[in-house]
């Protein structure tokens, strides 16, 4: 897909919560060996939530950074798209909350978009369709979630806290732009492989089969179309960032298609902050624009279960060096941190009830 | 908290947003409708500056029943960059490492929860600097 103007990044910005929780300090209260999770999984630890954040404030604040970055005005925002599988309310847009808090209202479309960890990527194909159709000049873009691991289930030991805005606009009208948008695409299909039913505290997941026929099926596919589209291979990247449930899996997929581990590395957060589901992919992509260089070529493809992945083509521009030291890097945030135990994590997590 | 004085209180606790007396120049906050240093009326829009420091502070450990869930949590009085000072909680800190004098800066957050099925109610709090 291509938009008929160009598009590109005009500002980017994220934010990580402070906590930390290691996943020796999970598996000491299952009794369950930390080894798989560390070594093969590539999880240190994951970052949580405090008592006082959710999806919304985390939006508030990753937007905030991609607002100085952009140097826009807020009013300048024709939509704010909220991606998340942890709401903070059932009912009721986070969209206009975090457009509010950000001075984006009233004259703004804003939504709520839901497709598990693909949520936050799905917002960007959509504000790069309002701006590169000219019906808006700025979209903001934001996947972010405090997700939800049931107690000793194998996802309390990823499912992390924090999130990514981005701010595409028109190319004829931005004057430092970041990145070039060169194509997308977008590979669903049915595949139950994790949902969460109402009024269910946390999510269930098909086990195994959240590998072969779900991430690796659409993240490969999509990748694959993308570059048959835009006629380009793994060697004309400089970086690619695969949604990250784990380290495994953006490794291995990155491998069967052609991707070499260093392109990966610099996009590739979960052993330091965990699974950060919608935010997961963008933020990892944010990591990316904190160190890349004019020129360099960055693949970002999403997987979200249900299923479905959106892969992208940016080409970096000079606005990458102009606007980074504006606003915190993501390493920035990964290590301002504070570690906490499993009891603190239980009350932040809201897993004591009274 | 009702939900109209939420709603009404928004682009205060949020954005900061405050007023400021054409006629002394003393900066209102929250917004009233005369200036309370002078009584003048005519008060122009003006937004607090996100950065301060802390001027005096009190750990709470035994708060209203809508914050139980939060203790224990800081109120503090923040000057701010303009020389205004404004009650605020502090954040993302040990409530033991607080110290007066503290760089600060303004973050979004959530400051209760009006039970299971009540409004979530957001404002600005402060926490410190790290950049
Ligand atoms: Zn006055």
């Amino acid at each position: 897909m291509k938009p008929t103007s160009d598009v590109v990044i005009s500002g980017w910005g994220s934010y990580i919560p402070l906590y930390r929780i290691t996943v020796e300090e999970i598996a000491r209260i299952w009794g369950k060996s930390s080894r798989h999770f560390r070594d093969d999984l590539l999880i240190d630890e994951k970052a949580v939530a405090g008592m006082d954040e959710d999806v919304a404030t985390i939006a508030v604040e990753a937007s905030k950074n991609a607002l100085s970055r952009a140097k826009i005005s807020p009013k300048e925002l024709g939509a704010v798209f909220v991606g998340s599988e942890s709401k903070p309310y059932a009912v009721k847009p986070t969209g206009s909350i975090v457009a509010e808090a950000i001075g984006a209202t009233p004259r703004v479309l804003s939504a709520d978009m839901e497709f598990a960890c693909k949520a936050g990527t799905e917002c960007l194909q959509c504000s790069i369709g309002l701006v590169g159709s000219g019906m808006i000049n700025y979209g903001l873009a934001i996947g972010a979630d405090t997700a939800q691991g049931a107690p000793a289930d194998p996802l309390e030991f990823s499912a992390g806290c924090g999130g990514t805005a981005l701010i595409v606009g028109q190319k004829e009208k931005v004057k430092e732009p970041v990145a070039l948008l060169e194509g997308s695409v977008s590979y669903v299909t049915d595949t139950p492989d994790f949902w969460r039913r109402p009024k269910q505290d946390y999510p269930s997941h098909a086990e195994a089969f959240t590998g072969e026929p779900a991430y690796f099926a659409h993240i490969i596919s999509s990748t694959k179309m993308l570059l048959d589209e835009l006629s380009l291979k793994p060697s004309d990247f400089k970086y690619a960032v695969f949604h990250q449930p784990n380290g495994k899996f953006p490794i291995r997929a990155a491998r069967s298609l052609g991707f070499k581990k260093e392109q990966v590395e610099a996009g590739l957060l979960v052993p330091y902050i965990g699974n950060l589901y919608a935010g997961s992919s963008v933020t990892g992509f944010s990591a990316v624009l904190d160190i890349a260089s004019p020129g360099d070529r960055v693949l970002v493809a999403s997987f979200g279960s249900g299923a479905g992945s959106d892969a992208f083509s940016f080409l970096v521009d000079d606005g990458v060096m102009s606007k980074r030291d504006v606003a915190p890097t993501v390493m920035d945030y990964i290590k301002r941190k504070q570690n906490i135990d499993y009891a603190i994590y239980t009350k932040f997590r809201k897993k004591i009830v009274f | 908290m009702s939900v109209p004085r939420y709603w009404r209180e928004i682009p205060g606790r949020t954005r900061l947003e405050a007023q400021k007396c054409s006629k002394c120049g003393h900066v209102i906050y929250p917004e009233r409708l005369r200036c309370d240093k002078c009584g003048g009326v005519l008060l122009e829009p003006y937004t607090l500056p996100e950065k301060g420091k802390l001027l005096t502070f009190s750990i709470v450990r035994s708060p209203p029943s809508n914050f139980v869930k939060m203790a224990p949590f800081v109120l503090g009085i923040v000057e701010l960059e303009d020389g205004t000072r404004i009650t605020t909680q502090i954040t993302d800190i040990p409530v033991n490492d607080v110290s007066i004098g503290m760089s600060l800066e303004a973050v979004f957050r959530k400051i209760s929860e009006d039970g299971d099925s009540g409004i979530i109610q957001y404002a600005m709090k402060f926490r410190p600097a790290f950049r």
